[in-house]
């Protein structure tokens, strides 16, 4: 594996690092409308990031996706970027006839038009084959009803992607459909909910929606190795929003361990609080490297070999998030568990991250179902 | 970014991974497999087969018999050699050897050099003693120089296979004046001069690889001393900061971890193998990717290190690596242990030299060296630098207090 950045990504990394600092700063000093912030993503081409240059978009990969990602982590901004941008676009690109290719994708790199994927359903917890929304064919349209849960977004997309069972049983790999469902078709309704790191969300219930039949990506029962792969394209997105998360609060814990004095001295010159911190380093660079592989791990052609290194990162980072959150609330002492001072931000946005697409106990189980890559010698 | 190495540093690999596989003598592979006592020429035929191939010191300078291989290079290498279950390169090639290239005489790089590439000398590490172990700077063996000859007089200690050495590389005091680091000076002394005496330590594992050196009025040649009197503290961390690509061991960890899949294979709880049973599975999968973090790390910051131009692999995150490395290998030992079951009691020292021969084991054949394995551990958070002083450093360079 080859961890360095090559020329255009080191510029990406700091024209999204200039980006998400501006974007903190203004929302900051005064907020914004929202679809004011995100038209600025899609004014610097970010929101193209995933998209062929067929389609008007930079062609970026799982590298390209992680970089954007950091830097929106390290300043906790919460637009859609994991969702829209890692997931959905790549997704549609994938799946979606000529004609989604022409009317969306222009749309989304322009941000003029928001597609939230909307796959896991209450009694899912993480399983992406649990669907038991039905779609039922009726002349050409195709009724949709059933429910799905905390929708990140759901309350300011245009449209959802939503999993739905065309045939076989809930739990079955096949019979997996994907269809587009606008948000304000007839019978969708959402229960708005805000999450934890204070993002927009919802519970989305479809009662009978109709939807046209050609609003379905891909052909009928097959989808559920592409939603795999957008899910895992997200973890390996999320991965690398976290480790900004992890290394904004690393530092800002550095800092208040250097400033903060108590006993005459500041408080960094204890041992005890020292190696606590060295601690959150070591947790943090392993979250890195891991994450930055299975961002690389995200394009590659074995699905086996992806699983393994996504769910490593999401297992890893997982573990590195609660570290570093706790630690660095611990270390701030009773100063970090004000609402005002923010390092508690962090550890609520590592804490949603953490609950995303598969939790610690979740990957950790589907790594162990993988097999070891070939050619260890014994 | 790619997932993939270069094509040719891949190749590279395999390159390694054959040789190894098809000069190691078997005998010795079995050994470290199955984590009994290696001997001197277990080491030694090793180092000899290194060197007909001329890659018994990859480290040091072309003109000295290094091979001008990257940073990345000498990691796989050692990675490939240690997963190929070859026994480490020690003995003071990449301690004393580099100090010797850079601040030795013509003479004692004549001397010494070409013998130790040959597997013909083996040096005894003479740092710590009694009163001074973290605190290096503190040690007290003392010299005073009579004529053309240094007489020294004091203790070190935690020699590791000082019976086996020729000679020992030493910090000595030679001023009391000052601060302690001024006053430091490096001789070599040969492990027969009369006076330097040598007691083994017996450890916690049942080995008995430690030793303390004892010094009565030992004479060394002035000519042994290397660079310039009272200079030896700058020598010593020269040493001390070399060699730090592989300081994570992933080579070691992931040949622990085929062994852990091999017991977990073998040791079955009512009629289940325990690697198909979930708590199992999953303790093992989570060293996995512990493992898997690591190496993604080490990759990382020897290849930064590398674009960054240091040439000398990571610098303070060493210690990251050290402090990480250690730990996992220490859970893996835990893990081994926990996996063996009630055949972890049983202890005997024969076994773990020479392995059950013909008589019958007790219990599985793989469960006899678990526990010595386990509690030898142990050390390796203690060596090279405390994994407490590790983080003292960390946390210097992170605060910068």
């Amino acid at each position: 594996m080859d961890f360095i950045l090559n020329e255009e990504q080191m510029l990406l990394r700091d024209m999204a690092a200039r980006f998400a600092a501006d974007a903190r700063a203004r929302q900051e000093k005064t907020p914004e409308e929202p679809g004011r912030r995100w038209s600025r993503f899609a004014e610097l081409g970010l929101l193209g990031l995933t998209l062929g240059e067929a389609h008007g978009g930079l062609g970026g990969g799982g590298v390209e996706t992680m970089i954007v990602a950091e830097e929106m982590g390290r300043q906790l901004l919460t637009e859609p970027f994991v969702p829209a941008v890692a997931m959905v676009s790549p997704l549609i690109g994938e799946l979606g006839s000529k004609d989604h290719h022409e009317q969306i994708l222009p749309r989304l790199a322009a941000g003029e038009v928001l597609v939230v994927p909307a796959f896991l359903e209450p009694e899912a917890r993480y399983d992406l084959a649990q669907v038991a929304t039905i779609a039922r064919a009726d002349g050409d349209q195709v009724r949709i009803t059933g429910r799905k849960a905390v929708v990140l977004n759901a309350p300011q997309a245009d449209l959802l992607l939503v999993s739905t069972r065309s045939a076989g049983a809930t739990g079955a790999m096949e019979g997996i459909s994907l269809y587009l469902v606008p948000c304000q078709a007839p019978g969708v309704s959402l229960r708005a909910i805000t999450t934890l790191d204070g993002r927009p969300a919802a519970e989305v219930n479809f009662d009978a929606v109709a939807v046209a039949a050609t609003s379905r990506l891909g052909s009928a029962g097959t989808a559920l190795p592409a939603i795999e792969r957008a899910v895992d394209r997200g973890i390996a997105a999320l991965a690398g929003e976290a480790v900004g998360a992890m290394a904004a609060l690393l530092d800002l814990t550095a800092e208040y361990l250097r400033t903060r004095k108590q006993f005459g001295a500041p408080i960094g010159k204890f041992q005890a609080l020292q190696h606590k911190l060295v601690d959150m380093r070591v947790a943090l660079e392993l979250a890195r490297s891991v994450a930055a592989a299975a961002a690389m791990a995200v394009d590659i052609p074995d699905a086996e070999l992806r699983r393994r290194f996504i769910s490593a990162a999401k297992v890893q980072v997982t573990r590195s998030g609660r570290l570093i959150g706790q630690a660095a609330i611990q270390l701030h002492g009773a100063m970090g568990m004000t609402e005002e001072y923010g390092a508690g931000r962090y550890l609520k946005r590592l804490v949603v991250i953490g609950a995303l697409y598969g939790d610690f106990a979740h990957h950790l189980e589907r790594f162990a179902a993988t097999a070891e890559p070939a050619g260890l010698p014994n | 970014m790619k997932f993939t190495l270069s094509p040719e540093l891949e190749a590279f690999r395999q390159d390694v991974r054959r040789f190894v596989a098809d000069n190691l003598s078997p005998a010795t592979r079995a050994k470290v497999d199955e984590g009994r006592r290696l001997v001197k020429a277990d080491y030694v035929d090793w180092y000899r087969i290194l060197h007909a191939k001329g890659w018994i010191t990859p480290g040091w300078p072309v003109e000295h018999g290094g091979t001008d291989w990257s940073p990345l290079e000498r990691y796989i290498f050692e990675e490939e050699t240690a997963l190929g279950g070859a026994p480490p390169v020690t003995g003071g090639i990449n301690m004393i050897g580099p100090v010797l290239i850079a601040f030795g005489t013509p003479e004692q790089k004549a001397a010494y050099l070409p013998a130790m590439r040959r597997g013909d000398l083996w040096w005894a590490q003479g740092f710590s003693e009694p009163g001074s172990g973290s605190d290096l700077a503190s040690l007290s063996t003392k010299a005073v120089l009579e004529g053309d000859h240094y007489v020294v007089n004091g203790t070190k200690i935690w020699q590791t296979q000082a019976a086996y050495a020729d000679m020992m590389f030493a910090l000595v005091r030679t001023r009391f004046e000052g601060k302690p680091q001024e006053g430091i000076t490096l001789l070599l002394l040969d492990m027969k001069s009369p006076g330097l005496s040598i007691q083994p330590i017996r450890t916690i594992d049942g080995g008995q690889e430690l030793y303390q050196c004892f010094f009565d009025n030992v004479r060394v040649p002035i000519e042994n001393r290397v660079g310039a009197d009272s200079k030896g503290w700058t020598y010593a961390k020269y040493l001390l900061g070399f060699e730090r690509h592989g300081i994570a061991g992933i080579g070691h960890a992931k040949r622990q971890m085929v062994r852990i899949k091999r017991i977990a294979a073998a040791e079955q709880d009512r009629g289940t193998r325990l690697i198909d049973q979930p708590r199992w599975g999953e303790r093992i999968a989570l060293l996995e990717i512990e493992l898997m973090a690591l190496e993604c790390l080490s990759l990382r910051l020897i290849q930064e290190s590398e674009m960054m131009g240091a040439g000398k692999g990571p610098g303070v995150e060493a210690s990251i690596l050290k402090i990480r490395g250690t730990e996992l290998r220490q859970e893996m030992f835990e893990l081994l242990t926990d996996l063996t079951g009630p055949y972890v009691i049983p202890f005997d020292e024969e076994v773990m030299r020479s392995g059950w021969g013909n008589a019958a084991p007790v219990g599985p054949a793989h469960a006899a060296t678990i526990a010595s394995n386990y509690l030898d551990s142990r050390k390796i958070s203690i060596y090279g630098g405390a994994n407490e002083i590790q983080r003292n450093v960390l946390a210097k360079s992170i605060l910068g207090l």
